[in-house]
């Protein structure tokens, strides 16, 4: 089953999602395989043979009329630190170029600015973060990178995100934090959740001539 | 303890029991096999729970060699399969006594098959679940079986769960029900009618995340973006370029591609039994029609009517 919201991405929307999909799994979890949130969207994964479509049609309504409109979830805040440029991220180069800016001046706007968890998704512990400052945010690269390392902060369509295992990937890369979003010794495996906030702040990344 | 050890990994033999529910909330895929129907009838054969982990085998199987005795059981594609050289009826269950060779030979119709061992694989969990994704590389092993892999068996009690029927295998081909949608409006009148009218092809680029369907180009009347949401199993997604793509066992959690149809939970074994090169055509169904094919589905498994 899936529960739709006007498609937007801003936080009242996406609190929602949230805060609908954790009201669900409180009143029913036991009877429901899983609950995915999305950006402004709630899929609910049941066993059509053991469970009433039209009863859970109702549990959800129940639900959502039991939100306080007013009730925004306020989630962790997680500061990222990341090392920016270089062979840590090989595309600020070009995200520079797009934006007209300097590799710094990309470095400060990605990083002067607090992003919202809207959803996970793509591998285990990829949180889609937004919004992304359109002026650094470009469009997806032409052809998707064969590996993307570990770690790797990138940014694409107004998102950006942190990948937790290498794998290939399309968006543009432009750092590295040590930090693993996904860990699976870690109590919680998972270092962030639907309704984080997150920072990230820049690592001086030490040059081959010393201490400056 | 005993063990199955791999002497040959054959083209892509997979752990896999029902699949990793309950944290595709934190991006973590289901996995599971490609045919759960021939997945839950090959561990009753060998009298398992149903979601005990067994192997998927896909195209060309694998060599295996026992260590200590094993019953073992095969459902799924119609391959041929020898102990120590000698075929075996794979209808039932069969002994595999110490030192044995099981080895997957010629293959008839359909694409994977299921081979489970009294007991089930006892193999490390991850999230309760230990079904293999090859694209988060997560499950016991995280990747295909190679030689020399080692699968320590579980000692159980049996349990003795009836019969069912085989799967009905695709001989090159399959029509499969749809649920037309969510994002079916987005598309023009033209490319659903190509849809349900005209038939598609499964090509090379294709796996078990998904299969790239080649046909009719689906166009869309409405290119507003998406923003990404949950893809189950038998979505079938359509890129910027018209191309479907049958979103299969190893999918992500979540994607930004309008959905147009959803092949129904009955048919979706069926689709997991089709090879590059086959063809695969879709016809639409009611929601009361899923469940109700479903139903039976699950009578079939039970050994229910004949």
């Amino acid at each position: 089953m899936l529960i739709e919201l006007p498609p937007r991405i801003d936080d009242r929307t996406n609190a929602r999602v949230v805060m609908l999909a954790k009201e669900l799994k409180a009143r029913c979890a036991s009877r429901l395989r899983d609950v995915v949130v999305g950006y402004s969207s709630v899929t609910v994964y049941f066993d059509p043979l053991t469970m009433d479509m039209g009863w859970l049609e109702r549990e959800a309504r129940a639900a959502d009329d039991g939100l306080r409109e007013s009730a925004a979830i306020r989630g962790a805040r997680i500061e990222v630190p990341v090392r920016y440029g270089g062979e840590s991220g090989p595309d600020l180069q070009d995200v520079a170029a797009f934006a007209g800016l300097s590799q710094a001046d990309v470095i400060a706007i990605h990083s002067s600015a607090t992003y919202r968890v809207y959803m996970m998704g793509f591998v285990p512990g990829f949180a889609y973060m937004a919004v992304v400052d359109p002026r650094i945010a470009p469009p997806r690269r032409g052809s998707p990178r064969e590996r993307v390392p570990a770690g790797s902060v990138a940014i694409a369509a107004g998102q950006t995100g942190i990948y937790p295992i290498e794998t290939p990937g399309g968006w543009h890369v432009i750092g590295r934090t040590d930090l693993k979003p996904y860990d699976p010794i870690r109590a919680d495996p998972f270092l962030f959740h639907p309704g984080d906030e997150v920072r990230f702040t820049v690592v001086p990344v030490a040059s081959a001539g010393g201490p400056s | 303890m005993p063990a199955l050890v791999v002497a040959r990994p054959g083209m892509l033999t997979t752990v896999q029991d029902l699949g990793r529910w309950g944290q595709q909330a934190s991006g973590v895929p289901v996995a599971g096999p490609m045919d759960a129907y021939s997945h839950r009838l090959a561990n009753r054969l060998a009298s398992n729970a149903d979601d005990a982990a067994a192997l998927e085998v896909t195209l060309i199987g694998p060599e295996l060699v026992s260590r200590g005795s094993l019953v073992c059981a095969v459902a799924g594609a119609g391959f041929s399969v020898a102990l120590n050289d000698t075929p075996i009826d794979t209808r039932s269950c069969f002994e595999v006594p110490d030192g044995s060779r099981i080895r997957f030979g010629s293959r008839g119709p359909g694409a994977r098959a299921s081979l489970a061992v009294r007991g089930g694989f006892d193999v490390p969990a991850t999230f309760g679940s230990r079904a293999t994704s090859l694209v988060s590389r997560m499950g016991p092993f995280g990747r295909a079986l190679r030689e020399g892999d080692e699968l320590p068996v579980a000692m159980s009690a049996p349990r003795v769960a009836p019969r069912g029927k085989p799967l009905q295998l695709p001989g090159g081909g399959s029509r499969v029900r749809v649920l037309l949608g969510p994002h079916d409006s987005m598309f023009t009148a033209d490319a659903v009618t190509a849809l349900l009218s005209s038939r598609f092809v499964v090509t090379p680029q294709s796996n078990r995340m998904g299969y790239r369907l080649a046909g009719a180009r689906l166009e869309r009347r409405d290119e507003t973006e998406l923003l990404s949401e949950a893809t189950p199993m038998g979505s079938l997604q359509v890129t910027s370029s018209g191309q479907p793509i049958l979103l299969m066992a190893d999918r992500q959690t979540t994607g930004g591609y309008p959905r147009i149809a959803t092949v129904i939970s009955a048919d979706q074994p069926a689709a997991g039994q089709l090879a590059p090169g086959d063809w695969i055509e879709f016809v639409a169904c009611t929601r009361d029609e899923a469940v109700d094919a479903l139903r039976r589905q699950e009578a079939a498994l039970a050994g229910a009517g004949s």
